[in-house]
């Protein structure tokens, strides 16, 4: 307990010896340490993925560059979307969530605080491992061999024949062990939810943002164990001469393409919904008015969950299923854009009638909803099948779901960044800084990635190092790679932003956004034990109720 | 300093949770079933699809009384609970013994098998898709089954040094939710390979 | 050679088959009700913010707080869903119209099987084997010729994308793949491989030339000839016989049944080398020959290491090969 507790004032900048500080770090099992270590472990991932991305940018500016090799460019953007996906986005959910999900129900820690412990660090040796590669991919002798199969490594790519070489392995080792990691943290998460709420809090007061963790968690433990079972028959494959994948022996590549899928069309689920969760909180507080339509809400998330177990061959389209079975994945596809636009549409219906401030994570949630709005649209674009056998791996695609993750997740994760740092740390994040932020990052992100829309319906593939000239695509690559460093720039002001006001920001006190759940009855940062008394709650907004005797919520509950 | 109550009468009802020992334990087993699914399904997949020798028809054998063996280690088990929530720590001791040594038989029969296979049938995991799958699927429960065993072994020794009693009923019967979900799956394979297989 | 430089478009709202022209109509569909989503719901949201800002007046009081209408939801819930079912049956209409379609007696077969990084076109009626340049009939609306393609790949996964004549098609090994195309205009169509197969995925080019019947059959019966035997360069032929070429590379009439490669037996009938890398010049050629990675780094031609006499030779050899 009492190094959980000066791991919390270590956040606070309280000087000792660094060994020690470190030592405690390193050894925490507070879900408020463990919580930042995630999101800090996320945030240097996403500098790396970003580099590759700028790398990936600096290639294709124009027509037959020679920046760097076919071979480089390929490991480049696999890396990019492996770490972008394993190491950046989960783990900066997992993190919000570690860090939120106790103090929003009124606990003083995970269920299982050595088994999150044990979660965090499995993933930062997945990190590890995956970018080992760089040295040991050819074995330690041949450097530079990082895995170049793209984040599906579609069979039988990376099969023995076509990846020798060990650059696939720390690929699959890597996803293998993060993939443990991610069972374990949502094991905990939905553990902690039913069995560590306060008094009062029945399911149905629970902060819309524990709902969705619950929800995201129970999707992870179907969606993630898929890939691992894969990635165990591609290791059986690679080190004990199995079949499973190897299509000279009659293995099956599409049976590959399904089981990586029916991980990766939830996966993709399981980020938005943490994102879902962040803006169900900010827009309610900065609207000065509850979520509208809360189990209706809860309702659609369930709903979500369920529907996006059956859509996943929407990213096979073209492998040649038969006219019932493209139909079938449309339909799905189709419908689980209703329960999403119930939300936009409670969102929007949370904001009506309200007075909204405008304070940098407001605007970092606007900013989600138009972007998430035209993402969900493009997504229903490729979700109708023969639309999609002309987009289909092309940059459209590629524009498509970085409009869903860069324009909707990443917003809403810079959104809590902002919202929730002062109770990480006690001191508020500069405003002015966050504003320029904001406004660098919106137009970077619109000059990447709308443009990016064009060269993939004038049929430039993805995944390709260097295209013709002559086909229309030179001068949109050329905007794309330009929004691409605008972004970059922006990011460096956040980085910035996070580290001057760790020092220099207004001291934040125990509830600066004048808001409504647990979290902000705590002081911040919190104590080890988070509540001295566990609290009682009455309804969905204890401090409200707190704050307006005369009209608690609970009245109306 | 930290907390407050809030100043509204808190539920009158008493304030009850799931236990967190069988709840984490019921979301491991769905995340495992997601995991034997994926396994189970590129079984049934490849059956037939095999480009060379040897076909299960040819080489599998049906391990009927190893299952038998395993399906009733479920029933001690469960008794074993029953005997522990009563006190009775001999009783409880005798039957999570036997669940162990049924267990045990039960691994130990495939161990024969598969050196019947490799040695005998020449059936490696890399003769052809229906060893890959064979010996994967298998393997994996078995795995799981060894896991168990060793938990089993554990509570065992702590039984035998007299420091499980009535208190540790919670979590026995968390460990044998476990031990139960092992043998449904054993159904499940055992049908998948052994009669649908064939 | 004619039709290198002249080369259309890859824009997938330029269609110029039944397949692409299909989609193109269903794309607009989508894209118009899609579109009028955007409109509305954007519409909603600037509106509500513009609206209800917090202004300097009321910032201190807090709004009514409304938590719900049961009415609102049942609307966006069931007007989403009709106009879900109105996509849904647009888009299986076309997916029976391109997926579903009988094969007409008069269709040209042609097999496409996908190489790292290569295409090979075998026709089987026809007994023609060729690369990277597909040469089918251009098919009129009176009696339609449409080419049926069997997708199928030696390797890896591949993807069979023109997109001015149809969408794309993967290329899986141990799978067979169909699709069709009919295109009425006469013209050369790029495309490319759409589906990422390893380290050359990018310079696996693809073109489609479209020819007048009377042009498709003089091309037919000029494949079908054996390949020339020009005394003349019998020298770059002994090169080309007794070094390794003849283990990956096919030429008929000669000791050369290699399959690894692309059959030469016509080479100087095609407008590229390499599929599409570069344009096929006898200095490019020679070029290739010497260095394949001066042109297309990671193609799995080996440099052959010959000396600069018998470079000369077999280039000019394989210059012969119309
Ligand atoms: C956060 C991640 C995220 C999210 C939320 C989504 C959401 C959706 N995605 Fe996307 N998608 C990805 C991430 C995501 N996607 C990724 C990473 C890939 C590529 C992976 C790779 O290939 O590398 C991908 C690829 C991808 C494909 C495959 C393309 C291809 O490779 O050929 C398809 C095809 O159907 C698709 C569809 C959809 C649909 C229908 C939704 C729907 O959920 C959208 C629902 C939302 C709306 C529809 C808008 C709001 C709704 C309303 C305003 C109500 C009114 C609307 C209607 C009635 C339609 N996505
Ligand atoms: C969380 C997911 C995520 C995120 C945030 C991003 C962010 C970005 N992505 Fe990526 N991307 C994917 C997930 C993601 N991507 C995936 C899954 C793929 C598919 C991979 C595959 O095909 O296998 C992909 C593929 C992909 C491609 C296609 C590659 C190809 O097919 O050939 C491109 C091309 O432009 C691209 C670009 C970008 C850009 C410009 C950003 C920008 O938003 C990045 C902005 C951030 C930064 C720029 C970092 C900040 C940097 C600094 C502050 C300093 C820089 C450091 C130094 C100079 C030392 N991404
Ligand atoms: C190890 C196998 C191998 C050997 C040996 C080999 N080639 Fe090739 N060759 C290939 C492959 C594979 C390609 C296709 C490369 C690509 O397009 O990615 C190719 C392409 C070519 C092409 C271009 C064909 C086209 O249609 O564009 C020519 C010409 C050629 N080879 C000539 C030769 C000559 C001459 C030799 C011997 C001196 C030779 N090759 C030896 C494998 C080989
Ligand atoms: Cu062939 Cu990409
Ligand atoms: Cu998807």
């Amino acid at each position: 307990m009492s190094t959980n507790a000066s791991a919390i004032e270590n956040i606070q900048g309280i000087g000792r010896p660094w060994m020690e500080v470190l030592h405690e770090w390193v050894t925490t099992v507070d879900h408020k340490g463990l919580g930042l270590l995630y999101i800090l472990y996320a945030l240097s991932y996403l500098v790396i993925g970003g580099f590759e991305a700028l790398i990936i940018r600096a290639q294709l500016m124009h027509a037959h560059n020679h920046l760097v090799s076919p071979q480089v460019f390929n490991r480049m953007f696999t890396m990019h979307g492996t770490t972008m996906i394993f190491f950046v986005a989960m783990p900066m959910l997992f993190g919000f969530a570690n860090y939120l999900v106790p103090l929003m129900i009124g606990a003083r820690d995970m269920a299982f605080p050595r088994l999150n412990a044990f979660s965090f660090w499995l993933t930062a040796l997945g990190g590890g491992l995956l970018y080992f590669s760089f040295l040991g991919g050819n074995g330690l002798y041949g450097a530079g061999t990082a895995p170049d199969v793209g984040w599906w490594a579609y069979a039988p790519l990376p099969a023995k024949a076509f990846s020798p070489g060990h650059s696939s392995d720390y690929w699959t080792i890597a996803l293998l062990v993060s993939g443990l990691g991610s069972v374990g943290t949502a094991i905990n998460i939905l553990t902690t939810v039913l069995c560590m709420r306060c008094p009062g809090m029945h399911l149905g007061r629970m902060p819309l943002l524990v709902w969705l963790n619950l929800v995201m968690s129970g999707m992870v433990l179907i969606a993630v164990t898929p890939l691992t079972a894969a990635q165990v028959m591609l290791l059986v494959d690679r080190y004990l001469g199995g079949h499973f994948f190897d299509t000279q022996a009659g293995g099956s590549a599409t049976l590959w393409m399904h089981f990586f899928w029916i991980f990766g069309h939830p996966e993709v689920y399981i980020l938005i919904l943490p994102a879902f969760a962040f803006v169900s909180e900010i827009v309610p507080v900065y609207s000065r008015k509850p979520i509208f339509g809360y189990p209706v809400m809860v309702g659609a998330t369930v709903f979500i969950g369920f529907v996006s177990m059956s859509v996943w061959a929407h990213h096979m389209f073209t492998v040649g299923m038969n006219s019932y079975a493209n139909s079938f994945f449309t339909i799905t596809s189709m419908v689980v854009g209703i329960p999403t636009g119930i939300k936009i549409f409670n969102w929007i219906g949370t904001m009506w009638g309200g007075r909204i401030r405008f304070k940098t994570p407001m605007l970092f949630c606007l900013g989600f909803l138009f972007q998430f709005l035209v993402a969900g649209l493009t997504g229903i674009m490729l979700a109708s099948s023969p639309f999609d056998w002309q987009l289909g791996n092309s940059y459209f695609v590629v524009a498509h779901f970085h409009y869903v993750i860069v324009g909707g997740l990443l917003f809403a994760i810079f959104a809590a960044f902002y919202y929730w740092y002062p109770k990480f740390t006690g001191r508020m994040l500069s405003e002015q800084l966050g504003k320029v932020h904001f406004w660098l990052f919106l137009i970077g992100f619109h000059a990447t990635f709308d443009v990016m829309h064009i060269p993939g319906i004038l049929g430039m593939p993805r995944r390709i190092y260097t295209y013709e000239p002559g086909r229309g695509w030179d001068t949109l690559n050329l905007i794309v790679t330009i929004g691409a460093v605008i972004q970059a720039a922006a990011i460096l002001v956040f980085v910035c932003n996070l580290a001057v006001s760790y020092w220099k920001g207004a001291n934040a006190g125990k509830d600066p956004w004048d808001a409504w759940t647990l979290e902000w009855s705590a002081t911040s940062p919190p104590p080890a034990y988070n509540f001295a008394t566990i609290p009682v709650v009455a309804s969905r907004r204890p401090l409200w109720d707190l704050k307006h005797p005369e009209d608690p919520d609970s009245r109306y509950e | 300093m930290s907390a407050f109550t809030i100043p509204i009468p808190p539920s009158p009802r008493p304030w009850v949770l799931p236990d967190r020992g069988k709840v984490a334990m019921a979301a491991l087993i769905i995340a495992e079933s997601a995991i034997f699914t994926i396994f189970v399904v590129a079984y049934l997949f490849y059956i037939g699809k095999s480009l060379t020798g040897p076909a299960p028809r040819e080489v599998l054998e049906t391990p009927v009384f190893s299952t038998i063996c395993l399906l009733s280690s479920s029933l001690t088990l469960h008794v074993a609970g029953k005997f522990l929530e009563r006190g009775k720590q001999s009783a409880f001791l005798g039957l999570w013994l036997l669940t162990f040594i049924l267990g045990g038989v039960f691994l130990f029969g495939t161990g024969l098998e598969w050196h019947r296979l490799i040695h005998e049938k020449g059936l490696t995991i890399s003769t052809n898709l229906f060893g890959t799958t064979y010996y994967s699927l298998v393997g994996l429960h078995a795995f799981h089954l060894t896991a168990g065993l060793l938990m089993l072994l554990a509570v065992l020794i702590f039984g035998l040094t007299g420091r499980v009693n009535q208190d540790q009923t919670g979590r026995v019967g968390v460990l044998s939710m476990y031990w139960h979900f092992v043998d449904a799956v054993w159904v499940v394979v055992f049908t998948v390979v052994y009669l649908v297989g064939r | 050679m004619q039709g290198y430089l002249i080369a259309s478009s890859t824009n997938i709202l330029a269609p110029a088959s039944t397949p692409a022209r299909t989609i193109f109509g269903l794309s607009l569909f989508v894209l118009g009700i899609t579109a009028l989503i955007f409109v509305v719901v954007a519409g909603l949201m600037v509106y509500s913010v513009v609206k209800f800002r917090a202004r300097a007046t009321d910032a201190a009081r807090e709004p009514a707080q409304v938590c719900g209408s049961t009415q609102i939801e049942l609307a966006w819930t069931v007007i989403p869903a009709l106009i879900v079912a109105v996509l849904f049956l647009a888009t299986a209409r076309v997916i029976h119209a391109i997926q579903d379609t009988p094969k007409p007696a008069a269709a040209l077969d042609v097999i496409v099987v996908g190489h790292q990084f290569w295409w090979e076109f075998r026709y089987p009626k026809l007994g023609i084997v060729t690369a990277n340049e597909l040469h089918i009939p251009a098919s009129d609306r009176a009696r339609p010729t449409p080419t049926f393609l069997k997708l199928t790949s030696a390797d890896t996964d591949h993807s069979f994308w023109v997109p001015e004549l149809g969408g794309k098609t993967d290329l899986i090994p141990n799978r067979v793949n169909q699709m069709w195309l009919d295109p009425p205009r006469p013209g050369i169509y790029l495309g490319q491989c759409a589906q990422y197969c390893g380290t050359q995925h990018a310079k696996m080019l693809l073109r489609v030339v479209v020819e007048r019947p009377a042009d498709f059959g003089a091309w037919v019966s000029a494949q079908q000839q054996a390949a020339i035997q020009d005394a003349r360069v019998s020298a770059g032929k002994r090169v080309f016989e007794t070094n390794v070429c003849i283990n990956c590379h096919a030429v008929s009439g000669t000791a050369a049944d290699g399959r690894f490669g692309p059959d030469l037996g016509h080479l100087m009938s095609r407008a590229t080398l390499a599929s599409g890398a570069a344009e096929n010049t006898p200095s490019n050629l020679r070029l290739w020959i010497q260095t394949p990675d001066a042109i297309k780094p990671g193609s799995l031609m080996p440099a052959m290491k010959l000396s600069d006499a018998d470079l000369d030779a077999v280039t000019a050899y394989l210059e012969t090969l119309r």
